[in-house]
């Protein structure tokens, strides 16, 4: 992205725009990754919840993908997840 | 591009929490029981753990003015592999650029699979932390190649500079342990 | 500036400082974090734990509390000292007056960095010049291994004129930069710094005095006419302290000014702090090619140095001033008009232009020092250049 010079920016320097979070992709933080077995999911959303990054897309009370441009590979939907379900794994990112 | 004459300039690129600056101080504090000048500096930004990082190292006989980011680095050290589908590990690099990859790979298949013009070395630096201290912390055994590839200082003035800095804050378990992967790191580089 | 045969350490910036505080060994250190800085006080506060100094640590909860407790530790003859960053040194502001005007020989370790706004963590020297007219002598350092000196020295020039006295070194870039630091034993610090005599002793039950009384429209004027005096003073004392530290310990600092590579200059450069660094550098380059530049480094600017301004520019052409912060006055940075209004009176006036760079910690590679000394050449050679132009801003 080309960034604007002093004469093209706003003054005061605002951000003339909100939300502005969604254009700051924290994918590349990411040195784990969440696998979700859907299978095992009972879609209690406790993952949703907690997420910090929004990174867990939900439809019609159900979760329906993990949104890897967001996830920075935390865990903590892995440890949210109930006991006894364990439909969200954390494996270690690979080239 | 600028250049300055006689003085070797490495780049170190990792995540936060990977040891990237660590490693720059490690060298250069090393460097200079070899009676050199030296830089280690972070890139000046905020750090975040996963979040990739950069840190800088300047090597030199002579004393050092100058203080700014380096742009085309004689070493690019690249603590995760992952980093390397990103542009800014890919920044400044030319046919003659020693580029350390902490991967399993072979060099050959590092240069093919990212398109890299580069001299390129790998060490699996994660496996010889993790089987050594028991998890990823690749950033000593990185130096270990480094040390191997660009033969910059001798062996073990380097270990012993290591474990000097080392036990100041470490227990001698911890100690042993990163001089150990530093030794297997420096045996098994790929690419020599 | 190598220190011949000393002993050489890897340390950062702020390491250097807090080492130099420790060798220091003060009665009273009180402080309170700031990033860039906040390892100086974070090392310092580890070495009172580890009880390798005997000083009184003060955390305290804000800078402006950490000032004022400095003030009152200082009245009391004890030797005191501080470091603080860019926000914490704002926060000291209204205190800062208050101890050069008590005549408190405080010595304080700043890392610069700008001030907010916009929000800013990163290197310039809004900080320090925002305090430039506080009364305080005002050290700016290179690198490291100069810092690490000058704090060391700044307790002896500060003690015998009794004014408080900051040293700097750029945020980041030096603060953050493990570089080789040349360093001296314990026993040569303490005898170099001798024991402090205080102008007056606020606990003295013996000699009771009041300090900080109501000082108006008749007398305020006076004092303040002595602090001119202190810093003319500090001129001579800074001369001598700076020459005798040479000769004792074999290094080669400048008192107030380096010159670099002036010897048959034609035009020149003045800069401060660690892009001086890399303006050496670009003038070997520029010399390489034949240019005849040179660059002058300002190490003090208070009290300003412009008697050895005069004497180093006198045959000089064209000058560039450099500037890491902004007057916002439409005419350039601190350095480049208190600069000309020094070079005002020589015979043969220099052209001269300011050049505003590196603000919020925006980064001065090579290729913008070279650019620079390009332009000193276009005013030398009278082509069209403007008072003062921004380096490294996106138009």
């Amino acid at each position: 992205m080309k960034k604007k010079g002093w004469k093209e920016l706003p003054e005061g320097a605002i951000i003339p725009a909100a939300p502005t979070s969604p254009e700051f992709k924290t994918g590349d933080w990411r040195i784990q990754k969440p696998v979700w077995n859907e299978d095992k999911c009972v879609h209690c959303l406790l993952c949703w919840l907690y997420c910090p990054d929004s990174a867990i897309k939900v439809k019609d009370g159900k979760v329906v993908a993990f949104d890897y441009e967001y996830c920075k590979g935390c865990g903590i939907c892995e440890q949210v997840c109930p006991p006894k379900i364990r439909a969200i794994e954390m494996v270690k990112e690979e080239i | 591009m600028v250049k300055s004459k006689e003085m070797l300039e490495i780049r170190w690129h990792g995540r936060g929490g990977m040891g990237a600056k660590t490693a720059a101080l490690l060298l250069g504090e090393a460097m200079i029981h070899q009676g050199k000048y030296i830089q280690a500096f972070p890139e000046y930004g905020p750090e975040r753990r996963g979040a990739p990082v950069t840190s800088y190292n300047r090597i030199s006989d002579n004393p050092i003015k100058i203080h700014y980011g380096i742009k085309e680095p004689d070493v690019v050290m690249v603590l995760d592999p992952t980093l390397l589908q990103t542009e800014r590990v890919r920044e400044g690099l030319n046919e003659d650029t020693i580029l350390i990859v902490n991967s399993k790979m072979q060099p050959e298949e590092i240069k093919k699979k990212f398109n890299i013009n580069a001299k390129v070395y790998t060490v699996d630096a994660t496996g010889i932390s993790e089987e050594i201290l028991g998890r990823n912390l690749p950033n000593t055994p990185m130096l270990g190649a480094l040390v191997r590839v660009t033969g910059l200082i001798d062996f073990d003035t380097f270990l012993k500079a290591v474990e000097e800095r080392l036990k100041v804050k470490y227990k001698e378990n911890i100690v042993k342990g990163n001089l150990k992967a530093i030794k297997k790191a420096y045996e098994e580089v790929k690419g020599l | 500036m190598a220190v011949k045969n000393r002993k050489r350490m890897a340390l950062t910036g702020n390491e250097a400082y807090a080492y130099a505080m420790k060798q220091i060994n003060p009665d009273v250190v009180a402080a309170y974090p700031i990033t860039p800085a906040t390892e100086i006080v974070q090392i310092f506060a580890k070495y009172v734990a580890d009880g390798l100094v005997n000083t009184e640590f003060v955390p305290v909860e804000s800078e402006h509390s950490a000032m004022s407790a400095c003030v009152g530790a200082s009245a009391t003859g004890a030797r005191v000292m501080t470091g603080t960053a860019s926000q914490g040194l704002a926060l000291m502001h209204e205190i800062l007056y208050i101890a050069s005007s008590l005549r408190l020989p405080i010595v304080m370790a700043v890392v610069n960095r700008a001030l907010s706004g916009p929000i800013n963590i990163h290197c310039d020297h809004s900080d320090t010049m925002g305090s430039r007219d506080a009364g305080w002598i005002q050290v700016y350092t290179e690198n490291a291994n100069e810092a690490y000196h000058s704090v060391i020295m700044g307790i002896r020039i500060a003690e015998t004129v009794n004014l408080p006295l900051m040293v700097t070194l750029d945020g980041f870039i030096i603060s953050h930069e493990m570089e080789v630091v040349e360093v001296l034993e314990d026993q040569e610090v303490q005898e170099f710094i001798g024991e402090r005599k205080p102008l007056y002793n606020i606990l003295d039950v013996d000699n009771p005095i009041t300090v900080g009384p109501l000082d108006l429209q008749d007398y305020y004027f006076e004092h303040k006419r002595q602090q001119v005096e202190a810093m003319k003073y500090a001129k001579e004392v800074i001369k001598s302290v700076v020459e005798e530290y040479n000769k004792k310990f074999g290094t080669d600092f400048p008192a107030f000014i380096e010159p670099y590579r002036m010897e048959d200059a034609e035009y020149a450069v003045l800069a401060m702090s660690s892009a001086a660094g890399t303006m050496k550098e670009a003038v070997d380059l520029m010399r390489e090619k034949g240019e005849k530049v040179g660059l002058v480094r300002l190490r003090v600017f208070r009290p300003f140095p412009f008697e050895e301004l005069r004497e180093v520019f006198k045959n000089i052409k064209a000058i560039g001033v450099m500037d890491r912060a902004d007057s916002l006055n439409t005419m350039g940075g601190p350095v480049f008009n208190e600069t000309r209004s020094a070079l005002y009176d020589l015979e043969t006036r220099p052209k001269m232009m300011g050049f505003v760079f590196g603000l919020g910690g925006r980064d001065f590679p090579i290729e913008d020092a070279i650019h620079i000394i390009e332009r000193v050449k276009a005013l030398k050679e009278g082509k069209k250049v403007d008072m003062v132009e921004y380096i490294g801003v996106r138009e």
